[in-house]
């Protein structure tokens, strides 16, 4: 098992720095880091631009800056940003914080929701219930997550209008102020969460739950459920001790996969909702082409997915004997 | 008696059926799955709306009508902006962009994904380590942030934004296609198709292509769908199809403040968008089950 483990962070290793290599040099040859000031009015002298070029390391070879990056990373040091008052490092853990919130919420409903909905759809095959999820999940997986995440927003304000208090927030990841202590910043947090988790874990919630209804399917058509039934046990029984603890494995693997997609997704509903998170980071980065900042960002979300990944693997070989002893 | 044994036709042919190639079994099956046919149905209708109503009808996108904010009317069938444009004809311009873009990037991606996948599943070994480990830096990454980078900088035109789609989507393709050769490879047929002395080449476009096709096929079809959600994104993160050019995914974005106020520039947008991807999806759905081997029934 330990074996098992290192292997996987080795081989992980290569990949994750020739991904922070594509990176970087893609975001390097795609944009100017200097076109903000080239567009000032009245333009600044000459002797600015040689200056900020050579702050952001621009006037040294693109395989130099590379390395300088990557040996910098292991100090500590994300590069120099455009703007000279920002520090990167801290920015980028700052905004991910407010980003991995949301994620590890909206997974963890998604997952509940998408499991309990999947086992339902299962048992119940061809149902009308069945039909209904059905209908439901393929008309999530069809729904642009901005438009939802809007539509939500709305129904959010109109609540909030109808009720004539400030329940659910719409915008923003937190108040600016909040009287009292701890447990009312964390109150205001969590209201601020609510109507976010509820559009990012829906998009997640319909494809994981067409998979554990497909994967519960194969389980009740398999001989040992059969068997069980055949013995006399109770059908609560064989669903939850012998039916659902199998079918649960493969989901580890697609909740793993999906990652990138939930990430991709938190970005989107950041944006709708106006949250300071690393959706914004990354949108404003780009506008200002600067290269230190969005590699980084690609740096976090990478190594965030290659960890998930190997943990769904470890967690896979202790939950499936056949892995593990294969 | 005799008379009536003669009035039959010749015993081979009262028991010899027609035989049927693959495709039309295929075909058969789809048919018969009603919501598949009605989402082929309507999403025809959507594109012949577009490409061809939207050619034909009295504005075009850049058209200032002079009539700010309508709603929907017999005029405007869509309503107007708060400049001016005529929505249904922003609506079919953005609708043919995106249709555009996720057929490039369907048809794009399947072809350089199914080649490299197809060729590092058959021949196995170091080339298939190295092929699929640039596979992975790809599938390491969140796709959209990516496209975003180079979405912001190829600039707005349409088919820009679907090669920077198709160039990172063909990864995900390439594992699929990957995945079916590997299993495909090993079944008694290709090891017959060896014995008889084929080549590499021959049993690639004789035997395993074929084969694999209803995986691709299928694969390609939810992959418009996809394409489409990404591609809108894109454009509402203002990194994809930008002014003076549309995108369903751009309209409902400056529509996003209007929601209560106009909301037919919210809506109809959005529902264009998920009219189009859930028939692909269920198209996919039908096609899944038609190319399913596992299904031998073929009614009538």
């Amino acid at each position: 098992m330990l074996a098992y483990a290192v292997r996987r962070v080795l081989v992980s290793m290569p990949i994750l720095i020739a991904a922070t290599f594509l990176v970087f040099v893609m975001v390097a040859l795609s944009g100017d880091p200097l076109s903000e000031l080239r567009t000032r009015n009245p333009p600044p002298p000459p002797r600015t631009f040689e200056l900020e070029a050579q702050r952001l390391n621009l006037d040294e070879p693109l395989l130099t800056r590379y390395w300088g990056w990557l040996t910098g990373l292991f100090r500590g040091d994300f590069g120099p940003s455009t703007q000279s008052t920002l520090q990167i490092g801290p920015e980028l853990f700052a905004r991910f914080v407010v980003t991995f919130r949301l994620i590890a919420l909206a997974m963890l409903v998604a997952l509940v929701l998408a499991v309990i909905v999947g086992v339902i759809s299962a048992v119940k095959q061809y149902s009308g219930t069945d039909y209904t999820f059905t209908f439901a999940g393929f008309l999530f997986l069809s729904m642009p997550s901005f438009w939802f995440a809007i539509l939500l927003k709305e129904a959010g304000i109109s609540f909030n209008n109808a009720v004539g208090s400030q329940v659910l927030f719409t915008i923003g990841d937190s108040s600016v102020f909040v009287e009292g202590g701890t447990w009312a910043q964390f109150t205001d947090i969590l209201g601020h969460m609510i109507l976010p988790t509820i559009s990012l874990a829906l998009l997640s919630f319909a494809a994981w739950s067409r998979f554990q209804r497909a994967s519960m399917l194969e389980v009740l058509g398999s001989d040992y459920v059969r068997l069980a039934r055949a013995k006399g046990l109770r059908q609560r029984k064989v669903m939850t001790r012998h039916a659902l603890r199998t079918a649960l494995i493969p989901l580890t693997t697609v909740t793993a996969l999906d990652l990138g997609a939930i990430i991709s997704g938190a970005v989107i509903t950041e944006i709708v909702y106006q949250w300071r998170g690393a959706g914004s980071f990354l949108l404003e980065s780009i506008d200002r082409n600067d290269v230190y900042a969005v590699s980084g960002w690609l740096l976090v979300a990478a190594t965030f997915i290659i960890l998930f990944n190997l943990a769904a693997d470890l967690l896979y070989a202790v939950l499936d004997p056949r892995i593990r002893y294969a | 008696m005799p008379e009536r044994i003669t009035e039959h036709a010749p015993a081979e042919r009262e028991f010899t059926v027609a035989q049927r190639s693959q495709g039309q079994l295929v075909l058969r099956r789809f048919l018969r799955h009603r919501l598949a046919v009605i989402s082929l149905v309507v999403l025809l209708a959507v594109v012949l709306l577009a490409f061809v109503g939207g050619a034909l009808w009295r504005y075009d996108v850049a058209t200032l009508t002079g009539d700010y904010s309508q709603p929907p009317s017999w005029g405007h069938p869509f309503g107007t902006d708060a400049v001016g444009h005529d929505s249904f004809a922003q609506v079919m311009r953005g609708t043919q962009i995106s249709i555009g873009i996720a057929v490039l990037v369907a048809v794009f991606s399947t072809l350089i994904g199914t080649i490299w996948g197809a060729t590092a599943g058959y021949y196995r070994g170091a080339l298939d380590t190295v092929m699929m480990r640039i596979s992975d830096l790809i599938l390491t990454l969140p796709l959209l942030a990516v496209a975003a980078v180079l979405g912001h900088n190829v600039g707005g035109s349409w088919w820009l934004i679907a090669l920077v789609i198709a160039g990172l989507y063909w990864a995900y393709v390439s594992r699929v296609a990957r995945g079916v050769v590997l299993s495909l490879r090993e079944k008694e047929f290709i090891e017959a198709a060896k014995a008889l002395g084929a080549g590499d080449a021959r049993i690639i476009f004789r035997h395993l292509i074929p084969n694999a096709l209803g995986s691709i096929i299928v694969n390609a079809t939810v992959l418009v769908a996809i394409a489409i959600l990404l591609e809108t994104a894109l454009s509402f993160l203002g990194v994809g199809v930008r002014p003076p050019d549309t995108s369903l995914g751009l309209l409902v974005s400056s529509a996003q403040t209007a929601v209560s106020t106009r909301p037919w520039l919210f809506y109809l947008p959005g529902l264009f968008i998920i009219v189009i991807a859930l028939t692909i999806n269920f198209i996919g759905d039908g096609l899944r089950d038609a190319f399913d081997p596992q299904q031998t029934k073929v009614r009538e």
